[in-house]
C-alpha cells in the first residue's frame, strides 16, 4: 500500500476531516507541560477544553493556549459542569466568542455519582444551539431513540456514553452502542467510560468513528505511555473493523492442513 | 477643588470591584492585565464581541463574566 492508501481512512465531521480517530480531553493533568506531551503522543487533532472563569487573583497563571496551541489542534468546547440547558447555551455562547468557533460539545448531565446525561435537558439546548448556528457534537445516553432524535435535530455527531465520564469501565452496553452506530449517518464517537487501551479498541471494533479519552490518560501512572497506548488501542480496532473478523463458533476448525499426515 | 467622581460598582466574575467613571470594557480589561485575544466577556448575560470592547462604557451594577479556556474532558 502506498501512503496515501494507509492514511486515506479519515473521518468528517461538520466538513471538517480527520486522520486520528482518537480525540482526547485536556482536563486532570498533574500540570500543562504533560497535557501538552500527553496530547502529542496520542496523535489527537482534536481536543476538548472547558470554559471556565479567568482567576482574577491569579492573572499570571500558565494558560492552557500556551501550551496546547489552537492553531495545531482543533478546539472542541464542551460544557462540562453544566446541569440546566440554560448553563450549556451561555457556556457555549462564550466558548464561540472566545475562540471563535462553531463546533462544540454539549454535555448536560445529570447529578452525582452518575454524572448520566440528562437527555431531556440535552435536546432542550441542543435545539437552542443548532438554532443559533452552532454545529453541535452531542454527549448521550446509549439511548438508541435519543440518539436519533438528536441526529435527526441536526446534531452533527452522537456521542453515546461507554460507561459514567471518568470511571474507567470501558463499553458498558455494546449492544445498544452498535444499534446508534448502524442507525446513524452522522459520525458516532464513544465518549466517556474508556479505562485502557483494549477499551478504545473493543469501541472501534463495535465499528465507531472515533474514541474521546480523558481520565484514562490524565490519570495513569504515565500519561504519555498510555496516550501511546490508546493510540495504537484505537488504531488496532479500527483496523479490525476494517479487515472483518471471523464469526464467533462454539466448535474448534482445525488450523492446520488434516490432510497428508504421517502414518 | 475637588473633582472625586463616584466609582462605578461592578460585579466581575462573581467579586466586586470599582472601576472609574468612563472606563469601558477594554480599559477593564486592561486593568486586569488580561489578553483580549484569549477571553470571552458576558455582560449582563448579553456576549459583548471582542471588536466592541472599546466602545462600551460600563454602568454601575454591571454584572460582567471574563471567562477563557482550561483543560477539560
Amino acid at each position: 500500500m502506498d501512503g496515501m492508501t494507509q492514511t486515506g481512512d479519515t473521518w468528517t465531521v461538520a466538513g471538517r476531516t480527520f486522520s486520528s480517530r482518537l480525540v482526547v480531553g485536556t482536563g486532570k493533568y498533574k500540570d500543562l507541560p504533560t497535557t501538552a506531551a500527553a496530547i502529542e503522543a496520542s496523535g489527537a487533532e482534536m481536543v476538548t477544553v472547558a470554559v471556565r472563569r479567568v482567576n482574577l487573583s491569579d492573572r499570571n497563571a500558565p494558560m492552557l493556549q500556551d501550551y496546547v496551541s489552537p492553531q495545531h489542534y482543533t478546539y472542541l468546547p464542551n460544557t462540562a459542569g453544566c446541569f440546566t440547558a440554560d448553563e450549556a447555551v451561555r457556556t457555549l455562547r462564550l466558548a464561540r466568542e472566545a475562540g471563535g468557533w462553531n463546533l462544540v460539545k454539549l454535555e448536560v448531565l445529570g447529578p452525582p455519582p452518575l454524572l448520566y446525561p440528562d437527555m431531556a435537558a440535552t435536546l432542550l439546548a441542543a435545539e437552542a444551539l443548532i438554532k443559533d448556528g452552532f454545529e453541535v457534537m452531542v454527549y448521550c445516553s446509549d439511548d438508541p431513540v435519543a440518539a436519533k432524535r438528536l441526529e435527526d435535530m441536526g446534531c452533527v455527531a452522537i456521542m453515546p456514553l461507554g460507561a459514567p465520564i471518568g470511571s474507567g469501565l470501558g463499553v458498558q452496553n455494546p449492544l445498544m452502542i452498535q444499534s446508534i452506530i448502524e442507525n446513524a449517518k452522522v459520525p458516532v464517537l464513544v465518549d466517556a467510560g474508556v479505562g485502557t487501551a483494549w477499551d478504545a479498541a473493543f469501541a472501534m471494533e463495535l465499528g465507531c468513528d472515533a474514541v474521546l479519552v480523558n481520565s484514562a490518560i490524565a490519570l495513569a501512572d504515565d500519561p504519555v505511555l498510555m496516550a501511546r497506548a490508546m493510540k495504537a488501542g484505537v488504531e488496532a480496532g479500527r483496523f479490525a473493523f476494517r479487515a472483518g473478523r471471523i464469526p464467533r463458533k462454539g466448535f474448534a476448525s482445525a488450523s492446520s492442513p488434516m490432510t497428508g499426515l504421517i502414518r | 477643588m475637588s473633582n472625586t467622581l463616584e466609582l462605578l460598582a461592578l460585579t466581575v466574575n462573581g467579586e466586586p470591584m470599582q472601576v472609574p467613571p468612563g472606563t469601558t470594557l477594554a480599559g477593564l480589561i486592561a486593568r486586569l492585565e488580561l489578553d483580549t485575544r484569549k477571553v470571552a466577556v458576558e455582560r449582563n448575560l448579553e456576549i459583548v464581541p471582542r471588536s466592541t470592547y472599546g466602545a462600551v462604557a460600563l454602568s454601575a451594577g454591571d454584572a460582567l463574566e471574563i471567562v477563557h479556556f482550561i483543560g477539560g474532558g
